[in-house]
């Protein structure tokens, strides 16, 4: 048992620190979210929005959160209870583990140590977040099954059906930009993004960042491709039963989706943590990791507004529709990028 | 064998990089698992059986709502297990793209090309269409 | 003891009694999520092998898609406790000897097998497991069976529909 004691202590105790202020940070984005959420419905409907709790209403998250925790738990008779508190449970845990693979900026030095700003450099990096995806899925069936409410089953059904058809585009659409890459690893890509000569992947590959956003768009459920909560057809989906901390963790693990797949947007089409025009190798590190952050957050956050307006611009599609654009648009269109980018590359570039 | 080699080395590819995941796996189980106590705890608890229905609009419930479904989302259930295999198969190919040079192009051409059939097949027999 | 084998004996221990809850659940839905933890629990053990890509492969397509369909099916079917068919003593005892026999020859078999006799597992030291070099050893020495994969598939597509599609 002595060799236990060789743990390295000292990597062991950066990781938990990095590991919480990823997770606190990504919640408290997420709460954040909500504000933005309702602000940005106010000012595109020529209404204030929140304004109530502290100036301009910035205390308003933290009533809903405060409010969401202090409610009675509700578990209907006719539901399987440990299912039904393990849904949302699964959802929630999903959404906090994608950020594992995220590189939130290149590393810090301090107290004489260099310490990466990623949780896990890992070789297979992006079909981890597909893995961790896949698993949240989950999340959404057994929450809907388990509540056995007709309108929370049906819902579930259509969100785990869109879940997997969108999850193939998606995994398509991403072969044409790992063929430029060459690599599976999150941080690698960004690297290569940030190297002088190469432009951010959008300028290489704009249809794949199309496809992967409608994509984005489909898994974390925003409108136009929120089916699974229509409340004009499903009262409120498969979250229908659900009330206090249990159903506030369906929302949340949505807003953290949203988030975490803007990081991801950000991290292969938009440069990551890369500065235009600015050569961070001249800066300290710890100042250029400061500047690398502030500008991975600017880009999330012009995401998550561009999520936002869309929810308030785009009408909501027919089930039909939604598969049909996925199976049989997406897919073949993903597919073609795939085989036109490897015959460009071969063609031209591969000397 | 400890870990003090093994995270030292975490700068290849070793399977001392998924640890810091691990570690996220308790971190992250353990918060959801404590909010849900907590708020279960502070919550009040006013328990009647109306309250404990479900809820369907107002009207009573009729029976049981798990029914047989459409057969619709099992087959796009079986095809996305299908196509998810062939997905996970480019992968592999698009880390190796530029050394495989033609060779590897032309294997993949014909790969998808028998995707493209079995596709076309799917479409053709309808298996995708949702309104009939 | 050293870490790495407390992390084995860990994942083992988790991989069997996920397995066995998944025969003794009596809820189907139990039994598949079980199942599920099954797979993460051998994912644990490729990672431990350095087979990164197999790890994170069998994730996504075991737990992620093949799971998905099982809980589509148990779900959609309304399987559950009452619907579970109830076989009689003699039934299980039939099943149980029969299991026993396999597992003994399956343990037999290992524990007679020269090829893995007296070996030890690579621990992080293989790394035929990443994704660049499987995909160099699928996409050259075993290009073959790849292409014919593509027909399997295909096959199993058009399976798919005319069971599915049959009016």
């Amino acid at each position: 048992m002595t060799t236990l004691l060789a743990i390295d202590w000292a990597l062991l105790t950066e990781k938990l620190i990095l590991i919480a202020i990823i997770i606190f940070a990504s919640l408290g984005i997420a709460l954040y979210m909500t504000y933005g959420e309702r602000k940005v419905a106010g000012i595109l409907q020529d209404r204030p929005g929140p304004n109530r709790a502290g100036p301009f209403g910035i205390f308003q998250p933290f009533a809903d959160g405060l409010k969401l925790i202090m409610k009675e738990e509700i578990i209907p008779d006719t539901s399987n209870k440990a299912l039904f508190i393990l849904g949302p449970g699964l959802a929630m845990s999903a959404a906090l583990m994608t950020c594992a693979v995220v590189p939130w900026g290149d590393h810090v030095e301090l107290f004489g140590r260099n310490i990466a700003l990623q949780i896990a450099d890992i070789n297979v990096g992006i079909l981890y977040v597909f893995a961790v995806v896949s698993v949240g899925v989950y999340g959404i069936m057994i929450g809907g099954w388990a509540s056995n409410n007709k309108f929370s089953l049906l819902a579930a059904l259509r969100g785990a059906s869109q879940a997997i058809s969108y999850e193939l585009a998606m995994g398509l659409s991403l072969i044409a930009v790992l063929m430029t890459t060459g690599t599976l690893q999150l941080g690698e890509i960004v690297k290569q993004q940030m190297a002088p000569g190469h432009l951010w992947n959008i300028a290489y590959q704009p249809l794949a960042f199309i496809i992967f956003l409608v994509c984005a768009f489909a898994e974390c459920n925003r409108t136009p491709f929120d089916l699974p909560e229509a409340e004009s057809e499903l009262n409120q989906g498969y979250h229908q039963e659900y009330s206090s901390m249990k159903l506030g963790f369906y929302l949340f693990s949505e807003y953290i989706n949203m988030f975490i797949s803007s990081a991801i947007m950000v991290t292969l089409f938009f440069g990551g943590y890369d500065v235009p025009f600015l050569n961070e190798s001249l800066l300290s590190p710890n100042i250029a990791a400061l500047v690398g952050i502030i500008a991975l957050m600017t880009k999330i956050v012009c995401f998550i507004f561009f999520f936002m307006w869309v929810r308030w611009t785009i009408p909501r599609f027919r089930y039909d529709q939604l598969m049909n654009l996925g199976w049989k648009k997406l897919v073949p269109l993903a597919l073609a990028n795939m085989l036109i980018t490897g015959a460009v590359i071969l063609l031209w570039f591969n000397k | 064998m400890n870990w003090l080699p093994m995270l030292l080395d975490a700068t290849e590819s070793t399977a001392a990089n998924y640890f810091p995941i691990g570690i996220q796996i308790i971190f992250a189980v353990g918060f959801v698992a404590f909010m849900i106590a907590l708020s279960a705890w502070v919550g009040p608890k006013r328990k009647t059986s109306d309250k404990l229905e479900s809820f369907t609009s107002g009207i009573s419930t009729h029976g049981d709502a798990r029914h047989p479904m459409a057969i619709k989302y099992f087959l796009v259930a079986i095809l996305f297990v299908l196509f998810d295999v062939e997905v996970i198969f480019f992968y592999p190919y698009a880390v190796n793209f530029k050394s495989l040079g033609w060779g590897g192009f032309e294997a993949v051409l014909l790969f998808v090309a028998f995707f493209l059939v079995g596709f076309f097949y799917i479409i053709k027999k309808g298996a995708l269409t949702w309104e009939d | 003891m050293s870490a790495i084998q407390i992390i084995f004996w860990f994942l083992s221990a988790l991989a069997i009694v996920s397995a066995l809850m998944v025969l003794i659940s009596k809820n189907p839905v139990h039994s598949v999520l079980w199942l599920i933890m099954v797979f993460f629990a051998i994912s644990g053990h490729y990672i431990l092998l350095n087979a990164q890509f197999l790890a994170i492969v069998n994730l996504i397509v075991y737990a992620g898609a093949i799971m998905v369909l099982f809980l589509f099916v148990i779900m959609l079917m309304n399987l559950n406790n009452e619907s579970e068919p109830q076989k009689n003593v003699w039934m299980r005892l039939a099943g149980a000897v029969s299991g026993g026999c396999l597992l003994m020859i399956l343990v037999s078999l290992v524990r007679q097998a020269i090829e893995i006799n007296n070996k030890v597992a690579e621990m992080k030291v293989g790394d035929i497991g990443l994704i660049g070099n499987l995909g160099k050893a699928l996409f050259k020495d075993y290009l073959v069976p790849f292409e014919i994969s593509s027909v399997l598939f295909l096959s199993a597509m058009v399976g798919a529909i005319v069971i599915g599609k049959k009016n």
